[in-house]
């Protein structure tokens, strides 16, 4: 039993067979893309094990095709069993073993890139600086304490802890905390209309404002926009309402003597260096509005150690530092005068550089062994 | 008969090294120097081009072809009709770019009687009223721009409300736009170098000069709430009006940078001659050019072409660098190298062809017939590769840049395998695979540029020569690769299926070639594609910080090293055996040629060129006809002409004749 399960897994046939499910389930990802966006197609086919079919209007969710993941993880079982059967001495097959390493260096980099890797955007104008960059699908509601004029203190909840119903307590928050309605999308509005409903709440008492939720975003270039309505009990007793949202800006409230403010914002990723930005430039070809180059110079500080060094970031070529690369991914369209780094924490990055090169050797080393071989049977044969 | 098959190999390569030479060599300028004018450089689409570039990519815009006929025929009916072109002997007279440049620009009542604009949609047509006007060329229908007057504004409106995403426009829609842009673009070339309605430019010049100083001085009085001089100053603004409508509405920017240093800030006749306000000169090009306006609507030659020259000799001193890419361009319009290559490449292909069907029952005129192909192949690859290389130097970037590049270079690097193919198998195969290849993608190729200027300037992104040389040099041989094993794999089933020529000889058997050459250029594929597509993925993480994004261009790239990588396995595991080789690498076309063109038809994602409506036939007609091939190469063998006498080995046979494909994984060395 086990040989022959160890037979099945090491078998060229099931390689095959997973290379022809892999055909077609990046055939079939790539049209659904049309329909469904490519975020959302490549959560369905390309980061899952199993693609679903949802029958409408029934809650259950039948799988039908293996989802890349399982494609990939059998392939990975498929390569080792394989190379444990087949593996065979000699500089005549060192090539294929180099190159089926640098396919799972491959497989098993891609698969921490999209466990690990965090994307996050800073946004910096001219002439400021900024020492956080932000999550571009993550919330957080933000309470932040200004009463010391000098320091700042955050307490920040992730959207995801924010449930109808729920109750969030923190020492450091001077009041009980209700849920009592978030929207992961939502839409604010100064006006009646069909769908939305009123919001009372303490903040928004003088402009009265409707509200309604919305459902997940999928386009590209969309995103959603939460909001929250949530009930805070002060110690002595006191209880207020109070709206935030995406859609608004951060909501002074005074609670005990202390001056907060409350903020649902993406997600920021505090580091302990800032980039100040000196200059963004957008240049364009002469006489046209063809984009030739965008470029940021912006200097990174930082005040521990005493570094203070200018680099310019532009197409195709980042800063890498302190474990985060920096791309030009936008800029401020109403002046050209701030700019949007997009950055990227990825562990795993290096490794399709590594594996490219494994197989690209493997391959070449293979294929003029085959050639050698080729060309004197050849010659032996001619004369 | 001997004789005739040993001199044909000669014969056939000197006639089309003649014909090259006599393309290749300089030609004489006409009595009025045009050739020279069409060299001379502008900017325009961010590029310093010769004027003749400007004048062929409007013309490919506004008509889709390079030149304008001239000459028409009467039909049954009574209208107007261009001459068939199964009259091949009939050269009717038509204007080459540059002389329709120059009408247009100088005698603009002239090119408005020029059938110069295509309208493509018969519904577009009618609702415009033109059935009666205009002339027919196979289908098509053009008209003067005296024709579209009238409904000038109404294709105006109709544009303005076209949706902007191409994804949500009808083909009707794309078609208004596309006349709309069409009459812009003639519009403002008449406005490019004297302002429209202009009778002597250099009267206008002289004017225009001479009313300067006291139209300044009014100006300024008049701003400072002086006592202004109305009537200076009234003929002064009347001439600088009429230039500064000209400077809004002028296409190329053919007046250099007043100062050489700043070499990109060149500028239209109009917005230099307002800008010659602040020192009062003239710029000398303008004068140059006044004096061809004035020579050209006087039919003075003489005057004209002393004034093309010695504009040429000003241009020597600070811009010799322009006017050699002027020239230089100039004469890779002319000569039409990729033109003459297909023409070469399909003589080749149809002699190949011969060889190949005369393997086995001819064999001295099959070798004649090789060898003649094989020449050709080798000069058709000459003239494609100095056409490349003149390219890349104009654009001073690697040889792929667009999809039309892209086309060039895969039936290049196509012509590079099969020459190699050619030399270790003398049977012809490598040169019908080449000159069918060549032929094809050039042709596919010829139609790409029909949607004008194929060397535009890369978007900020795409702005590096060193992804560009690794990442789509290498991705696109992948392309060209898998394209030659199914290209070889198509001719084994045809070969196979209709004649008797796979198995006629027993010295060389073509079955067992074909098998060897496609399983060694689906290793190339596999090598080319793999690495091709994870540099693309390198060049993303540098460039956007992810190596992989299963975009729809991506994913078409992925497709093509799947679909290598599982012939692999299929032959090494014994799944496949002679024909099931041939029969996945001829569903290797499909695979790529989705990947190359299909997903830009997705219109989506980083990599879309844009939505290809036409291609998108071709497409599913290349795809239909590899599935049919792919049925024809699954019948049963006694069905096969190759296949059917008794002497002959079938290849799915036994074991001895199937070396190559052992069971084992690590069966390549």
């Amino acid at each position: 039993m086990l040989t022959r399960l160890y037979n099945f897994f090491s078998s060229v046939k099931l390689a095959v067979l997973l290379l022809a499910l892999g055909l077609i389930l990046v055939f079939w990802g790539t049209l659904a893309q049309v329909k469904l966006g490519l975020y959302q197609a490549q959560n369905d086919f390309f980061r899952s094990w199993f693609i679903y079919w949802q029958p409408q209007g029934s809650g259950l969710r039948i799988p039908i095709f293996p989802g890349s993941y399982l494609v990939g993880f059998l392939l990975l079982i498929n390569l080792f069993t394989a190379h444990l059967r087949y593996y065979r001495k000699g500089w005549k097959h060192f090539g294929i073993a180099l190159l089926h390493i640098g396919v799972v260096l491959m497989l098993v980099g891609q698969f921490a890139t999209d466990m690990l890797s965090v994307e996050s955007y800073m946004r910096i104008r001219e002439g400021a600086a900024s020492n956080y960059s932000e999550s571009n699908g993550r919330w957080e509601l933000a309470v932040v304490d200004t009463t010391d004029a000098k320091d700042d203190k955050v307490v920040a909840v992730p959207a995801g802890l924010l449930v109808n119903g729920e109750t969030i307590q923190n020492p450091e928050l001077p009041f009980k905390l209700k849920v009592l309605a978030y929207h992961l999308n939502s839409t604010l509005s100064g006006k009646q209309a069909d769908g939305l409903e009123p919001v009372e709440a303490e903040n928004t008492a003088s402009m009265q404002i409707w509200w309604r939720g919305l459902p997940k975003e999928t386009r590209m270039n969309y995103r959603d926009i939460p909001s929250v309505l949530v009930e805070l009990t002060e110690p002595g007793g006191k209880v207020r309402k109070m709206l935030v949202s995406g859609h608004m800006n951060s909501q002074a409230l005074t609670v005990g003597g202390r001056n907060l403010k409350m903020d649902l914002r993406p997600e920021r990723y505090y580091k302990p260096y800032y980039l100040y930005l000196v200059d963004f430039r957008f240049d364009r070809y002469p006489g046209t509005e063809i984009p030739k180059n965008y470029s940021s110079r912006v200097r990174v500080v930082r005040p521990e150690s005493g570094e203070d060094r200018e680099v310019t970031i532009r197409m195709n070529e980042p800063l890498r530092y302190a474990g985060k690369t920096f791309f030009q991914s936008s800029f401020d369209e109403v002046d050209e005068k701030g700019t949007v780094l997009q950055v990227v924490d990825n562990p795993g990055w290096l490794t399709p550089y590594f594996a490219c090169i494994l197989v690209a050797v493997g391959m070449s080393w293979q294929f003029l062994v085959h050639l050698i071989g080729f060309a004197t049977k050849r010659r032996t044969a001619t004369t | 008969m001997k004789l005739l098959l040993k001199y044909l190999p000669w014969f056939c390569l000197a006639l089309f090294v003649i014909e090259m030479v006599m393309v290749l060599k300089p030609k004489a300028d006409g009595e009025m120097r045009v050739a020279e004018f069409g060299r001379l450089p502008a900017l325009l689409n961010g590029r310093v081009q010769p004027l003749d570039s400007v004048a062929r990519n409007s013309l490919l815009q506004i008509r889709s072809t390079g030149d304008v006929p001239l000459e028409f025929v009467t039909n049954r009916l009574g209208n107007l009709e261009a001459y068939p072109g199964w009259k091949f002997w009939h050269h009717p007279k038509k204007l080459r770019s540059t002389e329709w440049l120059l009408e247009v620009c100088f005698k603009p009542e002239v090119a408005d009687t020029r059938y110069a604009f295509l309208i493509h949609h018969p519904d577009l047509i009618s609702e415009l009223k033109l059935g009666e006007k205009g002339v027919e060329n196979s289908g098509l229908r053009y008209y003067t721009y005296n024709d579209l007057k009238p409904v000038v504004n109404e294709i105006i409106t109709q544009a303005g409300n076209v949706p902007r995403e191409a994804a949500q426009q009808t083909p009707y829609q794309k078609q208004v736009l596309k006349l709309a842009n069409g009459i812009n673009i003639y519009q403002r070339l008449k406005n490019s170098i004297e302002p429209e309605g202009t009778t002597n430019f250099v009267q206008l010049l002289a004017d225009y000069q001479a009313t300067m100083p006291a139209g300044i001085a009014a100006l300024r009085a008049q701003q400072t709430g002086g006592e202004p001089d109305q009537a200076a100053l009234d003929k002064f603004m009347a001439i600088a009006r009429v230039i500064e409508a000209a400077a809004n509405a002028s296409y190329p920017r053919v007046v250099p940078p007043p100062n050489p240093d700043d070499r990109d800030a060149w500028a239209n006749v109009g917005a230099s001659l307002l800008d010659a306000i602040r020192n009062q000169q003239i710029p000398p090009a303008v004068t140059f050019y006044a004096r061809m306006a004035k020579a050209y609507t006087d039919n003075d030659n003489a005057e004209f072409n002393s004034a093309v020259v010695g504009y040429k000799n000003w241009l020597a001193k600070d811009f010799s660098k322009e006017a050699g890419k002027g020239r230089a361009e100039y004469y890779f319009n002319r000569v039409k190298m990729f033109l003459h290559a297909t023409i070469i490449y399909i003589f080749a292909f149809v002699l190949a062809g011969g060889a190949l069907l005369a393997y086995g029952s001819w064999p001295t005129a099959s070798e004649s017939f090789r060898r003649a192909a094989f020449y050709l192949i080798v000069l058709a690859f000459l003239v494609h590769t100095a056409g490349l290389i003149f390219r890349m130097a104009l654009e001073g970037r690697p040889p792929v840049t667009n999809l039309y590049s892209s086309a060039i270079f895969i039936g290049w690097g196509a012509c590079v395998l099969g020459l190699i193919l050619e030399r270790i198998y003398k049977v012809g195969l490598g040169s019908a695979m080449a000159g069918l290849a060549g032929f094809v993608t050039l042709l596919i190729a010829h139609n790409l540029a029909l949607g004008g200027d194929t060397m535009e300037m890369m978007r900020a992104v795409l702005d590096t020569n060193f992804w560009l040389a690794t990442h789509v040099v290498v991705v696109t041989l992948g392309y060209a690769s898998t394209f030659v094993a199914g290209l070889l794999a198509m001719g084994y089933v045809i070969l196979g299926v209709f004649t008797p020529v796979l198995t006629a000889r027993k010295d060389l058997n073509l079955s067992q070639a074909l098998t060897k050459m496609v399983y060694a250029i689906v290793c190339f594929a596999t090598l080319f594609s793999f690495t091709g597509t994870v540099l693309g993925g390198i060049w993303a993480d540098q460039s956007w910080g992810r190596f992989w994004g299963w975009d729809p261009k991506e994913n078409g790239a992925l497709l093509i090293v799947i679909w290598n990588a599982l012939i692999l396995h299929a032959r090494w595991g014994g799944l496949v055996k002679e024909r099931g080789l041939m029969n996945l690498a001829i569903f290797g076309n499909v695979v790529t040629a989705w990947s190359w063109f299909g997903t830009n038809m997705l219109g989506i994602g980083l990599h879309s060129y844009g939505f290809m409506d036409a291609a998108f036939k071709w497409l599913m007609l290349f795809i239909a006809m590899n599935v049919t091939l792919i049925g024809l190469g699954c019948l049963p063998l006694n069905i096969w002409k190759s296949f059917q006498s008794n002497d002959t080995t079938p290849p799915a046979a036994p074991k001895s004749a199937d070396r190559e494909s052992t069971p084992e994984p690590a069966g390549v060395a």
